[in-house]
């Protein structure tokens, strides 16, 4: 009997072998990087990787990567995600959409999911504007803000990704930024680590509509002193994470902390904003048909059933 | 019949007494109206009981139980247009009214020859309690007016009070047990009364046990839903509350930990459909159910689920009165077009329409065969009269157990052969879960493609996990490998291939299955009409037949794919033809006109959120078979 040793995965394993179609310069693809140098430094296994997307240009990542893919409807994302994750939980699962796609038409599934608090974890590619339906004002956009696709100035105002994940539940909250794809990668993978529903707003450039926050935006070239408009949260030594997660008191204050620095506009911060460990939702389903936690659903024998007693029960 | 306030436990006592004629062989068909209400308005529920099949309800109930004045005056009193005006009208010549004494006097004047039983309700309570002490507590125990209502209504119609006193007990176990003796005590002392002060020899009509007792089962339809879900595999199921579905899923969610079955209740509709299209695809029989309101969010869920060929979900949509909100609590089958075109393009589903419980059994079961066969949501169209219809089935017939999980990709790593289970799940599963697949010849595949163009158009599916096997699915049109395309010959392809799929479902769906004419071949007059109509219409028929009217009913059950051909061929041999429909238009007239290009003219329509019964049906078809032209029918009831 032979024993051989696992083979590495590389980042080639986890790319399709698709041609793209992004703009040229697209964020997206710093997303796409990060999102496969994840999963290489995690060694998922493609077979029992499920990536769901919306509608709209970060819709179309999950083609891309090689596992399985489910672009769905626009804004539903969550809901088919989660439908995914509770049926076998077996898989390794990422959900990715856009602004409009997560935190506009989709935002009462933001909360739903935040609300749970399964296993996955949720990329939002937050560029400010609806690209693929050329450039109209998206859910983060400022109220006053208006960009060259635009024809008139937002009049309604951007919300607070990071704010609402906090209200929402959500157990793991950050935030990165597309053109730093090592960092992102890096956060991307401890948000699939976190057990629980992990959120990872990333800061994306959208080179064709968005030329207010551009990478030269970003980058602060436009600033006498040619700054960066981020910084990372862990270099002014914020630390997010809930050592207790029995101390209320620890949880309020962590997420007081967190929001607080959600409302920093200049620079923004990037980085865990937020992590605890909390009961996931399919813990709670384990206490409640504890067969699941031995194997998932779909590997249940759910066809032998004996529905007499119901029966009986009706004489 | 029992009416009286929501809250007041007129579920109960009818239940009760269901439970007791059914158990001692009668037939039973009982069914309830109630407002969309938690506490307070009037709801009211008859119980029909005979030693044949019964199918419908009558117009008029021999017995009224009376918890409280509106029951017997109606709410013109309160309010400025009247939903109703009383049960008086709806008993029969002779009948009786047992009412609470403490209403007072009752105006008799309308209906001089009924029986009137005041009984003190609140008296005998106390009385019941007394005995065990509990005397001064009777406000507390005010609910158990049901339980003396029941037992007054035993002694009027001869019952024997014991089947009913076991029946009390059986539903009061353990902990609550001596609630339940309580309860028996004050419908005894009901009964007692009435014995004692009445002449209960003189009340004409009396009810006996049947010398035969059955095996039967007394169910609502929502319970026959979920069994049938249950039986055919369905691992999750998804909700949002809503009137009349609900009770399917909190049904389901009893199961949970017995039956290896995950409910979730979702934040709405949309993600109700969608979590349950994330389940198929993961492989497991996913399931959801709602009405109307909840629909008209999951549509679109409809499309994606067909575009993306996912195995299911399966959606049992109970009906009620629209639109928008409509009457939350009552009848109707109002969305049989809107369950036929749910979304935006042209899109295989399939919509099967079952007309009584055990036609739910046996096409919930079949759609999740269907839906993964053929790859494809399902929806099985039910309404509130059949979800809370409470009637005597022959558990026999409940043995529909042939599970197909269509055409399956399995991969290397999976191990598909375990024969156990062989048996009761045909050769189509030979595994022991059902998931594995026997017949693929895994050398002789290269490339597993999702979407693979293949002569029939099914493509084996695989699933997450499944070495192998990877694919993409998306919303969008795409190639072979689940890619998006925007190509004209690709597209004409995966058209035809989907589209193609229900052609195939048509050829394996049994022919009875699809539509069924009841009754003679040769009438003067053809009945066509879908769903929940079914029984009042057989019922109907047998006493239009002691009439020597020749009428026969063509029943359609299979509404897409619409097996035009053979209701064509009934329908151009009918002499004349009348569509029967408990909605304003006649969607089952326009959808047969459109499938088989038969007009039918004459259309008997019933949109007052209320059931037909039995005379109504009865009465409508006369009419038209008399020659007269067929009206809207319009129930005078409460």
């Amino acid at each position: 009997m032979s024993v051989s040793a696992p083979v590495k995965l590389t980042l080639k394993d986890y790319k399709s072998d698709l041609h793209n179609d992004w703009c040229p310069g697209c964020g997206d693809f710093g997303i796409l990087t990060s999102i496969q140098m994840a999963l290489q430094q995690l060694q998922i296994d493609p077979d029992k990787l499920a990536v769901f997307s919306g509608i709209g240009c970060s819709g179309k990542t999950p083609h891309y990567i090689n596992g399985y893919g489910f672009h769905t409807l626009h804004g539903r994302v969550l809901t088919v995600a989660t439908g995914g994750r509770l049926a076998n939980t077996d898989l390794t699962v990422l959900a990715l959409g856009g602004d409009g796609d997560g935190y506009g038409i989709g935002a009462g599934y933001f909360v739903g999911a935040g609300r749970r608090n399964a296993d996955f974890a949720y990329i939002v590619h937050n560029n400010n504007v609806y690209g693929l339906t050329k450039g109209q004002a998206s859910p983060t956009l400022s109220k006053g803000k208006k960009t060259k696709s635009m024809p008139e100035q937002a009049i309604q105002d951007g919300i607070n990704p990071v704010a609402m994940a906090i209200a929402s539940g959500y157990t793991f909250i950050a935030r990165a930024y597309a053109l730093e794809p090592k960092y992102t990668a890096a956060i991307i993978a401890r948000a699939i680590q976190h057990k629980g529903s992990a959120l990872v707003d990333v800061l994306q450039t959208c080179p064709t509509y968005n030329d207010l926050y551009t990478k030269e935006w970003y980058e602060g070239a436009d600033l006498p002193e040619k700054r960066s408009r981020l910084y990372k949260l862990e270099d002014k030594g914020f630390d997010g994470k809930v050592k207790d997660p029995t101390d209320q008191e620890e949880i309020v204050a962590k997420k007081s902390a967190a929001v607080a620095r959600s409302y920093e506009a200049d620079p923004i911060p990037i980085g865990v904003y937020y992590e605890v460990e909390l009961p996931t939702y399919e813990d709670a389903v384990f206490q409640r048909i504890p067969a699941l936690a031995e194997k998932p659903l779909v590997e249940q024998d759910v066809f032998h059933r004996d529905i007499a007693p119901l029966l009986e029960a009706m004489r | 019949m029992i009416g009286g306030p929501q809250g007041s436990g007129i579920n109960a006592s009818a239940e009760v007494f269901a439970k007791a004629c059914s158990r001692a062989g009668l037939r039973v068909y009982a069914n309830i109206e109630y407002h969309s209400n938690i506490m307070g308005k009037h709801s009211f529920y008859r119980v029909r009981v005979d030693d044949e099949d019964v199918r419908s309800y009558k117009d008029k109930a021999d017995i009224l139980v009376a918890l409280d004045h509106e029951t017997l005056a109606g709410d013109g009193d309160h309010r400025r247009w009247a939903t109703h005006f009383g049960h008086l009208a709806e008993i029969n010549e002779g009948g009786g009214v047992i009412y609470d004494a403490d209403l007072g006097d009752l105006d008799a004047s309308a209906r001089k020859d009924l029986r009137y039983y005041a009984v003190p309700f609140m008296d005998i309570i106390k009385k019941a309690l007394e005995e065990v002490g509990k005397g001064d507590q009777a406000r507390r125990y005010e609910v158990m007016k049901n339980t003396v209502g029941l037992g007054a209504s035993l002694a009027l119609c001869d019952y024997p009070f014991d089947l009913v006193a076991e029946v009390i007990r059986s539903q009061f176990k353990g902990k609550r047990s001596e609630v339940g003796e309580l309860n028996v005590r004050a419908a005894k002392l009901a009964f007692e009364y009435v014995r004692d002060h009445f002449d209960t020899k003189a009340f004409p009509y009396t009810l006996k046990p049947h010398t035969e007792q059955k095996a039967r089962i007394l169910a609502k339809g929502y319970e026959i839903h979920a069994i049938a879900k249950l039986k055919a595999g369905c691992a999750f199921q998804t909700y949002y509350p809503i009137s009349p579905a609900t009770d399917e899923s909190v049904f389901l969610e009893r199961q949970q930990r017995d039956y290896k079955l995950l409910v979730v209740q979702c934040e709405d509709e949309i993600s109700s459909i969608n979590m349950a299209i994330g389940a198929a695809h993961m492989g497991v029989r996913a399931a959801t159910a709602t009405s109307g309101p909840g629909f008209a969010l999951m549509v679109e869920g409809i499309g994606f689920a067909s575009i993306t060929e996912a195995p299911g979900p399966v959606l049992v949509m109970y009906q009620r009165g629209g639109p928008s909100t409509g009457m939350p609590t009552r009848q109707e089958q109002g969305d049989l077009q809107f369950a036929l075109h749910p979304a935006q393009g042209d899109f295989p589903h399939v919509v099967i329409a079952p007309g009584d419980l055990r036609e739910c059994y046996q096409d919930t079961f079949s759609a999740f065969n269907w839906a993964e066969r053929y790859q494809m949501p399902v929806i099985v169209l039910s309404d509130k009269k059949l979800a809370s219809v409470y009637t005597t089935i022959d558990k026999l017939e409940l043995t529909w157990d042939q599970i197909d999980r269509g055409e399956l990709f399995t991969g290397s790593e999976w191990t598909p052969v375990d024969a156990k289970g062989k048996g009761d799940q045909g050769s189509q599963t030979p595994s022991r879960n059902g998931n594995g697949h026997g017949d693929l010849d895994l050398a002789k595949v290269k490339e597993y493609l999702r979407y693979a163009l293949t002569p029939e158009g099914i493509s084996p599916r695989s699933r997450p996990g499944v070495v192998g096997g990877r694919f993409w699915a998306t919303s969008d049109e795409h190639d072979p490998d689940g890619h998006i395309t925007e190509g004209v010959d690709m597209r004409v392809a995966m058209m035809e291939k989907r589209m193609g799929k229900l052609k195939l479902l048509a050829k394996t769906v049994p022919q009875e299955q699809q539509y069924f004419l009841h009754g003679p071949k040769d009438a003067e007059l053809t009945v066509v009409a879908w769903g929940s109509t079914k029984g009042t219409i057989l019922d109907a028929l047998k006493t239009l037949e002691a009439q020597g009217k020749k009428v026969n009913y063509l029943q359609c059950r299979l509404m897409k794919p619409f097996p035009a051909d053979g209701v064509a061929v009934i329908l151009r041999r009918a002499k004349r033809i009348v569509s029967v429909e408990e909605n304003y238009t006649g969607q089952l007239a326009q959808l047969v006109q459109e499938q088989t290009g038969v007009m039918i003219d004459q259309r008997i329509n019933k949109f007052d959120g209320r059931p037909f019964s039995e005379d109504e049906m009865v009465n409508a078809l006369s009419r038209v078979y008399d020659g007269a032209k067929a009206e809207p029918v319009v129930t005078h009831v409460g």
